[in-house]
């Protein structure tokens, strides 16, 4: 079969969702209603709060939301066979995705434009607040360890990219004084850099010299360097801490100097990179070799499936854009479905093109199978193996496998260390919001909060030993990533629903991807803490085991949450009845 | 011509996409420095002595306005100074 098909039926599947179910959502559910004064309107500041046309603000939200997430998750958990992930992104997206991320933005819209941190503790209480802070605590951990390793692990196996994406750190802080102090305007600087990038790419891919493979440079493979530690694993460490160092200085930065102006390129990076996805596949037409399931696997799809794939088929990170910026910039109240909706299509798409890079790569199943040989092989491997793939289509196009695998990751590692930036500062507000609510006063200052994010990053990243060694293990944590994601996401569909219920109005279309989510996300933790990581257990792993431990707790905790505050509801509509 | 016109439209949609987050980032800038120049003028209201305050008090009606939103965004209701008056 062709890979085109799959695009074909992925497309006509989010067409029809967004055509006809988010229609139905929009009018029956949600009731959008096109007279209602939205906060960017209401409380226009023309700083916070500006009505924005529906167009620009569904470009901003898809930008901020797509990253190097929707492209891992399904790299990997094309272990199963393409169907099941083809299955999950389409589905996940049209039912979950789209729901939560378009009733997030209402949800914002119709209480001030607040984010989902206020409204949680409004609609459940002042605890529902610090258990919100503890879950993105959580998920910005597991995001700073996950894409710390992501980058060492590119670094390491592309050592090509590696020059592109320091020459962006120096161009990115040009065009940020460029457009800050002269006020020039910035699609054109960003546009030239971007040419300077992959020109630099491209001369790295031919000139072995300028690939700065560390690898090599501690005498290969085999050699042994250091404190006993072979070189791949002292690459890993050096990556590592280098970029440790480098996201402490980023985040600690203005935005408008390093942060913002590497957004504009990646703006750039992320159309360059579906439109090379898109048309490659278009003009190369690749057969899927991947097999449609896999029968043999070492580990169940189900239910790991689910927190396999979490962005690309749905994000709590997502609501946390929606209610956070997008709802106070919103021009019309029925534009919501536009930005809302169709912003999670958007990161499918991504997701179902990565899936395809994927599964066509390989000449034959059985080379596929070989490589995907086990689920932590394959999470390993994924992302190496989608980076080529993307190569191979890119091929259509006429432009050297070698040269557009090395774009590609440039592209990934773009929109990894893009990420790590955000998160690393995510997590220092967080800590210094901790360390006011509890009172230490340490914590609150900005130095010793943006410490502790680095050092607990860099600890839970060098941590688990994968097969290449101290600090390959990074992969280990994906589960944990993709839990804590859906935890957050289950959290907000919680708040819709009791928000729709309060309206009396039909929650079903929140409250069972909720349900789905959460059962999931329990069965599969309830699964790798008690037979993959158990102490108990041979190969156990007491860091994923007491992380998995963690979030298991927290979730029994939402879950209380979420019937407390769902059977309080029913007592006091029984009251007001009375 | 007509694909000219498209074409131009859809890259000042993508240079607005681009520079959305850049200008609400400048106009915040410049809102701290409003609302640091607004506490110079009036900050002997807040209990810290300013020689030029008997002066500065001659902008008030042109700045009455934008103290209000100013005490809203600080998280005031109502305004906090006896001496003015908006709300």
């Amino acid at each position: 079969m062709s890979g085109i098909w799959l695009a074909v039926v992925g497309g006509l599947v989010f067409f029809l969702g967004y055509r006809y179910y988010s229609k139905i959502i929009a009018e029956k559910i949600y009731r959008l209603d096109p007279n209602y004064v939205t906060p960017a309107h209401q409380y226009k500041d023309g700083v916070d709060f500006v009505p924005t046309n529906k167009f620009v603000l569904w470009g901003h939200h898809f930008t901020s939301v797509a990253g190097a997430a929707p492209i891992v998750g399904p790299a990997i958990a094309v272990y199963w066979g393409w169907l099941p992930a083809v299955l999950w992104v389409l589905l996940g997206t049209v039912f979950a995705a789209g729901v939560h991320d378009f009733g997030t933005l209402v949800l914002s819209v119709r209480n001030k434009g607040q984010s989902i941190g206020t409204l949680a503790s409004k609609l459940i209480g002042q605890k529902a607040k610090v258990l919100f802070l503890f879950i993105i605590l959580l998920l910005v951990l597991m995001v700073n360890a996950v894409f710390a390793w992501v980058i060492a692990n590119l670094f390491i196996s592309f050592p090509a990219s590696v020059l592109s994406v320091f020459i962006q750190i120096p161009l990115a802080v040009w065009i940020g004084y460029h457009v800050y102090k002269r006020q020039g305007g910035m699609l054109l600087p960003s546009i030239v850099a971007l040419a300077v990038m992959y020109l630099s790419a491209i001369v790295a891919s031919y000139v072995p010299a300028l690939q700065i493979d560390l690898v090599r440079y501690f005498g290969g493979e085999g050699a042994t360097t250091l404190f006993g530690l072979n070189a791949t694993s002292m690459a890993f460490f050096v990556w590592i801490v280098v970029l440790m160092v480098y996201v402490y200085i980023a985040s600690t930065l203005p935005v408008w100097k390093l942060l913002q102006p590497r957004d504009y390129i990646n703006s750039h990076q992320l159309i360059v990179g579906l439109a090379l996805l898109y048309l490659g596949l278009l003009f190369s037409n690749p057969e899927v070799t991947a097999p449609v399931t896999n029968a043999s696997a070492d580990t169940s799809w189900f239910p790991l499936l689910f927190i396999t794939i979490a962005c690309g088929a749905i994000s709590g990170f997502h609501g946390l854009v929606s209610s956070g910026t997008s709802s106070k910039q919103l021009n019309n109240e029925a534009d919501a479905r536009f930005v809302g909706y169709l912003g999670s299509v958007g990161e499918g798409a991504l997701a179902l093109v990565a899936i395809i890079a994927v599964v066509t790569f390989f000449p034959t199943a059985g080379e596929f199978t070989a490589t995907y040989s086990g689920f932590a092989a394959a999470s390993g491997a994924g992302l190496g193996v989608f980076i080529q793939g993307a190569g191979q289509l890119a091929t259509g196009l006429g432009i050297p496998a070698s040269v557009a695998a090395t774009i590609v990751s440039v592209i990934v590692v773009s929109f990894a260390a893009t990420t790590l930036d955000s998160s690393v500062r995510l997590m220092r507000y967080i800590i210094a919001e901790l360390g006011m609510e509890y009172k230490i006063k340490p914590l609150t200052k900005t130095h010793v909060a943006t410490t502790a994010a680095v050092v607990s990053s860099a600890a839970l990243t060098l941590i688990p030993q994968g097969p290449k060694g101290f600090g390959s293990g990074g992969y280990l944590l994906w589960p944990l990533f993709g839990t804590s994601n859906q935890l957050l996401a289950g959290i907000s569909l919680l708040l819709i629903s009791i928000w729709l219920k309060r309206q009396g109005r039909n929650y079903l279309p929140t409250i069972i991807p909720m349900v789905f989510l959460m059962f999931m996300t329990l069965w599969a933790m309830i699964d790798q803490v008690t037979t993959e990581w158990a102490p108990w257990n041979e190969g156990s792993d007491w860091m994923l085991f007491t992380f998995g431990a963690i979030i298991l707790v927290f979730t029994f905790w939402i879950l209380i949450t979420a019937v407390s505050a769902i059977s309080k509801d029913k007592n006091d509509s029984i009251e007001k009845s009375a | 011509m007509e694909m000219k016109e498209t074409f131009k439209k859809i890259l000042q949609v993508y240079d607005e996409v681009l520079s959305l987050p850049h200008k609400q980032e400048i106009a915040r800038e410049l809102r701290d420095e409003e609302d640091l120049f607004l506490l110079l003028l009036y900050s002997d209201m807040l209990g810290i002595p300013n020689p030029a305050f008997y002066y500065t008090l001659e902008l008030y009606p042109y700045i009455i306005e934008k103290f209000h939103d100013w005490h809203l965004r600080m998280g005031m209701e109502k305004s906090p100074l006896d001496g003015i008056r908006c709300c």
